[in-house]
């Protein structure tokens, strides 16, 4: 393979434009399958029971009168998932999540399922299922959990990372560090030190496209698995190693996915799906209800941070240092971790140190939600930033503004930075009209920044050239919001055509070579740059057949604006092909024109963003509403910029969910007690406002046009900017998220009473 | 169970299917009549991805059962289109960028739909409080809001 992937400045046609994305006709007219839409003949329906314990030894479960209801076509529970996983412990934990096999570890882990010729029989089937439990104490709350008394959700578990291994289970599962320099020396140097604690709730990703498949397993081994993912790829590997079926053999096919937001990279209900399948020979259509979604897929961590920052008085950070406490679910993560990594990210520090604990908790095992683990570190840390700024009389941007990181700034968690964008998203909000406009009475501004990695991965593409000249793309990252526009731009600029020439598709894992999920950002990022890698690799065929059909060495035709040229005065009686002219005459001159890539998309540009909030807190009710909000984020490049707009503006809607009114809200008896939208509200319509957007574009040296990740890191700072805004508001430090009217209220009567 | 035996109008045309008493309309239209441009998010009416029309009425046709649409109009989302011609809100949202992973829009679409045929100059206020009925998790509303305000002014001209 011959691709360069360093950034070259150039001048595009395409990309930068803003054309109608190619699945869009499907899906303004109810065209478009998404993991529901689709049915196979003779397909049964697959039903799950789950437990109603948070914490539970399943001691029997009884299926025979299930089996013998009239309609019903097969049962299963974890016998009839063997543990095929060798070893292998995070495997383990998928298939114990898929199907608890000796306990049940939170409210609605699945215990057994049922397939049966209409879903009124399953539901009886489900209802007849006899499960005996002894049921265990539970905890809920990331703190109690850490606790030494707590309950202890695996005796298997010792906490990774100390200097000594312990005597004694934990249901800390691992500690982290990161950091240089020395903080004691940094915070002694400091005028000012502000220290504080923190707690935010868990949120689910909330798309509302609730977990869907359709899984046929055939007598001979293979099967087929129609599903909404964010990995088909990953799916298809997780799947054939728990149900012991050879990855080629099992073809799956991604749908329309109906929003993921990192919620659909894990597999719940597919292996279960499958199973069902090969025991009633026949397909199951396995649609998870609401309830289902919140009880027992992919929720994010709770968490509580402590953080301390100490400055000069001349507005330098000295030190900086943050404990972060995640719950992980009741199996092992690393997502304390990675907000230990994110946490202070932004900022140029000599002394810093963050240490991070994961935590098991009877909750639905914690899964990526946009910018996994950094939003509720960055809420800490940006608190804190403000909070210091007010002590030292600056401004919070100038503030910030001095203490940025900068390229070959060292980050916090390791590398050195190359060029980046947090200076600038900076400078940028620092002249933004916004930031003067005037407020009312018991309106708040806030400002916040936020960081997130981004992530290259494994990525395969193939581009066909039609015999009529048009091209057909075929990638297999999961097109989550608007991917196949961006990437037929791309293809279209490489190869010099009009983008209605191209038309791009998700292909299924049979039809492509591997690909890791649509997680990281990565999407566009990795996928153009195999987009272009594969035109590449075509335009040297299509130079290749130019040059045969006009019988002159190769290295005399280049390539330019869609035709092949011959360069040079000796070729002057030569008119120039186009791509079309050659893909007509392909069948006589070798056959059909195609392009290939496979690559490991390395340098995955790292992202920053700022963002301004203006709310008005209602003092009688503690009732908070966003009135303006402006996203300014670095893209590197942005390929279509209206879809990276919608990305800055849906991450903001979301962070602004999460900052005033999304929690999972716990019983004493551990069961969740709002699994459904009108009592866990996502924000409405009527509840938001407009949400300005500013793309800036510093290059990513990785990538040939600059392309950095955009999809998460609008997330990132909604949650510090909101709770400075609310706290500018009211006069209080707001200290919990989400920031719900009764926590409002409780914060002013306690500031109220002293 | 007995089926109930149900003669109704839907997208203008005649249609006749059997249905159990407690299956709702969505169900009938996904699962017996292959129209499956409504979408079930929640099945409790929060979301509004199942939206249709039943004799000019908005609703959350996962709140309707199958057998209350004997002798009514239903439109969905596969009637709003007129052959090859898109509705303006089907225009102008494709224009808009208005839909990210594209399962709230069908819902979106004929809530809007309805929301305009009844108030053909809907300032932003009234667009916003006319479609919090319906959820949306990718765009936060902001190029929503713009397609609708374009298409009302596009069929206000029209």
């Amino acid at each position: 393979m011959n691709f360069d992937p360093r950034y070259s400045g150039r001048n595009f046609s395409s990309v930068g434009t803003r054309p109608i994305r190619p699945d869009g006709i499907d899906k303004v007219t109810g065209r478009a399958r998404y993991g529901a839409d689709f049915n196979m003949a003779g397909q049964l329906v697959g039903r799950i029971l789950r437990s109603p314990h948070a914490h539970a030894v399943i001691k029997s479960i009884d299926t025979s009168k299930a089996e013998k209801l009239a309609g019903v076509k097969a049962v299963i529970t974890a016998k009839d998932l063997p543990d095929l996983t060798d070893g292998d412990a995070a495997m383990y934990d998928i298939l114990d999540n898929s199907m608890a096999r000796k306990k049940a570890l939170y409210d609605g882990h699945a215990v057994a399922a049922v397939a049966a010729i209409d879903a009124r029989t399953a539901r009886q089937a489900l209802k007849l299922i006899e499960v005996e439990y002894e049921v265990l104490p539970h905890v809920t709350d990331v703190d109690e959990a850490a606790q030494h008394h707590a309950p202890l959700i695996n005796d298997q578990v010792f906490t990774e990372g100390l200097e000594e291994k312990p005597a004694k289970p934990s249901n800390v599962t691992k500690r982290t560090q990161f950091g240089h320099g020395d903080v004691h020396k940094g915070f002694a140097q400091a005028d000012f030190v502000i220290e504080r604690s923190f707690k935010t709730e868990q949120t689910h990703q909330g798309y509302i496209e609730p977990h869907a498949c359709v899984a046929s397993v055939n007598p001979d081994g293979t099967a087929d698995l129609w599903v909404c993912t964010q990995g088909h790829f990953v799916y298809r590997q997780h799947c054939a190693q728990l149900l012991g079926l050879e990855a080629s053999k099992l073809r799956v096919t991604s749908s329309e996915i109906g929003g993921g937001f990192g919620g659909k990279t894990h597999v719940w209900a597919e292996p279960v799906a499958l199973a069902l399948s090969r025991k009633a020979g026949r397909p199951v259509k396995l649609v998870m209800t609401r309830d289902e979604v919140f009880r027992a897929s992919g929720p994010t961590s709770a968490t509580s941070i402590d953080v301390k920052i100490g400055a000069n008085k001349d507005g330098t950070i000295t030190a900086a240092e943050a404990t972060l406490r995640y719950s992980c679910g009741p199996y092992p993560g690393s997502w304390a971790e990675i907000g230990a990594m994110t946490a202070f990210a932004c900022y140029k520090l000599e002394n810093v140190k963050t240490v991070g604990y994961e935590v098991l908790v009877n909750r639905p095992k914690t899964a990526a939600y946009r910018a996994p683990s950094a939003p509720m570190a960055a809420f800490a840390v940006e608190s804190v930033v403000d909070e210091l700024a007010k002590e030292l009389g600056m401004d919070a941007v100038e503030f910030r503004i001095k203490n940025a990181a900068q390229e070959g700034t060292r980050s916090s968690y390791g590398p050195v930075y190359g060029p980046i964008g947090i200076g600038p998203t900076l400078e940028a909000v620092k002249s933004h009209p916004h930031m003067k406009a005037p407020l009312k009475a018991n309106q708040g501004r806030g400002m916040a920044c936020g960081f997130w990695f981004n992530f290259g991965g494994q990525t395969c593409t193939d581009l066909n050239i039609g015999m009529d000249g048009t091209v057909s793309l075929a990638v297999g990252t999961v097109d989550v919001g608007g991917s196949r526009a961006s990437l037929s731009l791309v293809a279209a600029e490489e190869l010099g055509i009009d983008y209605s020439q191209v038309k791009a598709i998700v292909a299924d894992t049979s039809s492509l070579g591997y690909n890791d999920m649509t997680d990281g950002s990565r999407g566009t990022f990795s996928s153009s740059m195999a987009t272009i890698s594969a035109a590449g690799n075509a335009i040297k065929i299509l130079r290749e057949r130019a040059a045969q059909t006009w019988d002159i060495p190769v290295e005399d035709v280049v390539w330019e604006k869609g035709h092949a040229i011959a360069k040079g005065e000796k070729y002057g009686n030569l008119a120039p092909l186009s791509l079309k002219d050659i893909a007509a005459a392909s069948g006589k001159t070798g056959g059909p024109i195609a392009g290939h890539s496979e690559l490991v998309a390395d340098g995955a540009g790292v992202s920053f963003a700022t963002h301004i909030c203006d709310v008005e807190v209602d003092p009688e009710t503690g009732s908070t509403r966003v009135i303006r909000y402006t996203v300014v984020q670095d893209a590197g490049k942005a390929v279509h910029p209206t879809y990276v707009e919608g990305q800055y503006q849906g991450g903001a809607a979301q962070g602004i969910g999460w900052a005033l009114n999304e929690e999972y809200i716990y019983g004493k008896d551990g069961r969740l007690q709002n699994p459904g939208f009108l009592d866990y509200r996502i924000p409405v319509c009527s509840d938001l406002p407009m949400i300005d957007t500013q793309i800036l574009e510093i290059p990513n040296p990785n990538h040939p046009y600059g392309v950095r990740g955009v999809g998460e890191t609008s997330i990132v700072p909604p949650l510090a900017a909101i709770a400075n805004a609310v706290s500018n508001a009211v006069g209080v430090r707001m200290t919990h998220i989400p920031m719900s009217p009764p926590r409002i209220l409780a914060a002013l009567d306690a500031e109220r009473e002293g | 169970m007995a089926g109930v035996a149900v003669s109704t109008t839907i997208n203008g045309d005649a249609v006749e299917y059997l249905c159990q008493p407690d299956e709702t309309l969505l169900d009938v239209l996904r699962d017996r009549l292959g129209l499956t441009g409504a979408k079930e998010g929640c099945g409790t009416g929060d979301c509004g991805a199942c939206s249709v029309i039943v004799d000019g009425r908005l609703v959350c046709s996962c709140l309707v059962l199958g057998a209350e649409a004997e002798g009514r109009k239903v439109e969905t989302i596969e009637g709003m289109a007129h052959g090859d011609q898109l509705h303006p809100l089907q225009q102008k949202f494709l224009e808009h960028a208005a839909l990210q992973c594209g399962i709230c829009t069908p819902g979106f679409l004929i809530a809007a739909k309805d929301l305009l045929e009844k108030n053909p100059s809907p300032t932003e206020e009234e667009i916003r409080f006319g479609l919090a009925g319906n959820l949306c998790r990718c765009t936060g509303y902001d190029k929503i809001v713009r397609a609708v305000q374009d298409a009302a002014n596009v069929m206000k001209g029209a």
